[in-house]
């Protein structure tokens, strides 16, 4: 299998700070790939430096071949890549509806077969459809976030932190759906700090430590391994 | 005034929407023509005109203000530019010299509604010449809201709003200013332009007057075509915007793009708005055309509600009818036949600004918040209720 996106020597700074510090990466088509790591590792900048949110102090990141380096956001969506913010950041005044036809915004064909995938998916937001989307709960929140991400059509798409602040039930059926999602055909980049989960559903890991990348393998792999399950997955002395 | 049109029952609101345009439309009509000149008239019906004018100008601030998010404080100096444009092209070519009396006659030696009177006649001429100056007066205005767009709208929040306040104050100077005095007719006023009384309409011997009709009329056409842009893609795009910047961004919605979209369209009905206000008031002065009336205008988006058309011409009709009608008694010096000491020129502001003042306290959200006037009942939403159930 070939990959998808490819990322070297990516460094981003924030006035003088370097919030990641040269990392490569390497994802591979139709797989699962999680970036685990603590607050501040540099996970999300990551994500933003290829979603073309933040400009990168030097990179070279190519999708499928093409360089994506210095492309505004709405080029780096239209290509295939969407990406789903932390913290859900769904339109709080806009109609779930609305909400879903936002993220296929750039698409000039027609919405309709892709509204019902979604609501395939889920169901919830098929049974409120009109209603705000500041009036769902953060579950209902997550799932409309990941659709209007699916309503782009994408072939790469990358989640912020999906779990964040979401009861254990619920974040069981986010990964669910992760894997719904990845077995239609779709890439998944996932940052987690849910590291228990994040690794038992990727299929490889990358752990990340201010601005580096420590150690990489398998979902397993790293699930298995001891230094990860002292510092992430707490596993008691 | 205007529905929102939701999406399943679009078909049906939009019949009754039409009706009641043709309506009000019948009404100015009737208003004009039937109505006698009474002291009730004279004050009912320039309120009415000039309330028309404010909706629309309202509803386009309320555009950039409400639904994208845009807090822009430029509105008098777009409406300047309209006003201006609108005037420069309609005064007729013979009242020129009398008009640029200072400046050689001026530069611009032409008048589009006289133009087209030669060939259509005066009523047709002077009513289709008057919307060409209309257009004119929107696209002038919008192709500077396109240049100090691409400056202006990189800036958020206050910044944008101290910038495009300081664009509207620099507008009011070079207008005045007289190197331009062959265009502009410096800090003079100009005058003898189409106005709303110039505007009829001849059926056989019978002259039907369409003062009232015609800012009704644009006002209409106006506001209705930001509804539907409201409710179109691109409507929703900037709602995106207003409700969330980073994740439109990441949805892949081009932010600097749909802000100068909102920001021109917004400005060139500002322009509209500012060629109506021309010809209501007859004369045009660059110095009349202040922070205050942004303010005012300001003011009347809040009291409806910021995000509501209907609010905003609500709100729009209220302001001015109190302003200019019914707050005006307290000016006079006299309550019901008694003198009262305090009731003397300026009370009547005193006044109003206590009224607003409860409105700003107690409607914090405005008289509609941010819903429509609809014709079905909605179904109301749960709103919080649902929140907290599911994580």
């Amino acid at each position: 299998m070939s990959n998808i996106l490819e990322i070297r020597n990516l460094v981003v700074s924030y006035g003088g700070i370097e919030a990641v510090k040269g990392i490569d990466m390497d994802i591979e088509q139709g797989k699962i790939v999680t970036l685990i790591g603590a607050n501040g590792a540099g996970k999300s900048t990551t994500m933003k430096a290829v979603a073309g949110l933040v400009k990168p102090k030097q990179a070279s990141i190519t999708f499928d071949g093409k360089n994506i380096v210095g492309l505004p956001p709405d080029q780096i969506v239209a290509m295939g890549i969407t990406m789903v913010p932390e913290g859900r950041r769904v339109f709080p005044n806009l109609t779930v509806k609305e909400n879903l036809r936002i993220g296929g915004y750039l698409r000039k064909d027609n919405l309709s077969k892709d509204l019902d995938y979604v609501y395939s998916l889920f169901p919830r937001l098929k049974e409120r459809e009109w209603q705000l989307a500041g009036t769902l709960s953060g579950g209902e929140q997550q799932m409309l976030a990941v659709g209007r991400a699916l309503m782009a059509k994408p072939r790469l798409i990358m989640m912020d932190e999906p779990s964040l602040g979401l009861a254990p039930l619920v974040v069981k059926g986010i990964f669910d759906i992760i894997r719904t999602i990845n077995e239609s055909g779709i890439t998944v980049l996932l940052n987690e700090q849910n590291a228990n989960m994040a690794l038992k559903t990727a299929h490889w890991g990358y752990v990340m430590e201010t601005g580096n990348i420590t150690m990489q393998g398998t979902g397993m792999e790293l699930y298995e391994n001891e230094q990860i399950k002292e510092a992430y997955l707490g596993k008691s002395k | 005034m205007e529905k929102r049109l939701q999406p399943r029952q679009e078909k049906r609101s939009v019949l009754p929407a039409i009706l009641i345009i043709c309506a009000v439309l019948l009404v100015t009509v009737l208003l004009d023509n039937i109505l006698p000149a009474n002291t009730f008239t004279l004050m009912l019906i320039p309120v009415l005109r000039k309330g028309a004018i404010y909706s629309l100008v309202c509803v386009s601030m309320n555009l950039l203000n409400g639904f994208t998010g845009l807090f822009s404080l430029g509105q008098a100096g777009f409406m300047l530019i309209g006003a201006y444009a609108y005037s420069i092209f309609s005064i007729p070519a013979d009242q020129h010299a009398a008009v640029y009396q200072y400046f050689e006659g001026g530069a611009v030696r032409f008048s589009i509604p006289e133009m087209l009177s030669g060939v259509l006649g005066p009523n047709l001429g002077s009513f289709l010449g008057a919307i060409i100056c209309i257009i004119i007066a929107g696209l002038v205005a919008a192709v500077f809201a396109a240049l100090i767009g691409i400056p202006v709208l990189r800036l958020k929040s206050d910044y944008l709003a101290i910038a495009t306040l300081g664009f509207a104050e620099i507008m009011r100077a070079v207008f005045q200013w007289n190197g331009l005095g062959r265009i502009t007719n410096g800090s003079n006023l100009l005058r003898k332009y189409t106005a709303f009384t110039d505007i009829n309409l001849r059926l056989g011997s019978l002259n039907i007057k369409l003062a009232t009709f015609f800012p009704f009329l644009i006002a209409i056409l106006s506001i209705t075509f930001i509804v539907l842009l409201i409710n179109s893609t691109y409507g929703r795009a900037f709602k995106a915007i207003r409700d969330d910047e980073v994740a439109a961004e990441a949805m892949g919605i081009n932010l600097f793009r749909h802000k100068m979209y909102a920001f021109i369209v917004s400005s060139f009905f500002a322009g509209v708005g500012g060629a109506l206000l021309a010809m209501f008031q007859t004369t045009v002065q660059a110095a009349a055309f202040k922070t205050a009336m942004t303010y005012e205008i300001l003011l009347m988006v809040v009291i409806g509600g910021i995000g509501s058309i209907s609010g905003s011409c609500i709100a729009a009709f209220l302001y001015i009818a109190c302003s200019e009608w019914w707050l005006r008694f307290l000016d006079g010096g006299k309550l019901f036949g008694m003198s009262v000491p305090f009731f003397r020129d300026g009370f009547r502001k005193v006044v109003f600004s206590v009224i607003i003042m409860i409105i700003v306290l107690f409607f914090r959200k405005g008289i509609m918040g941010d819903r429509e006037l609809s014709f079905r009942r909605k179904p109301r939403q749960s709103k919080g209720k649902e929140a907290d159930a599911n994580g």
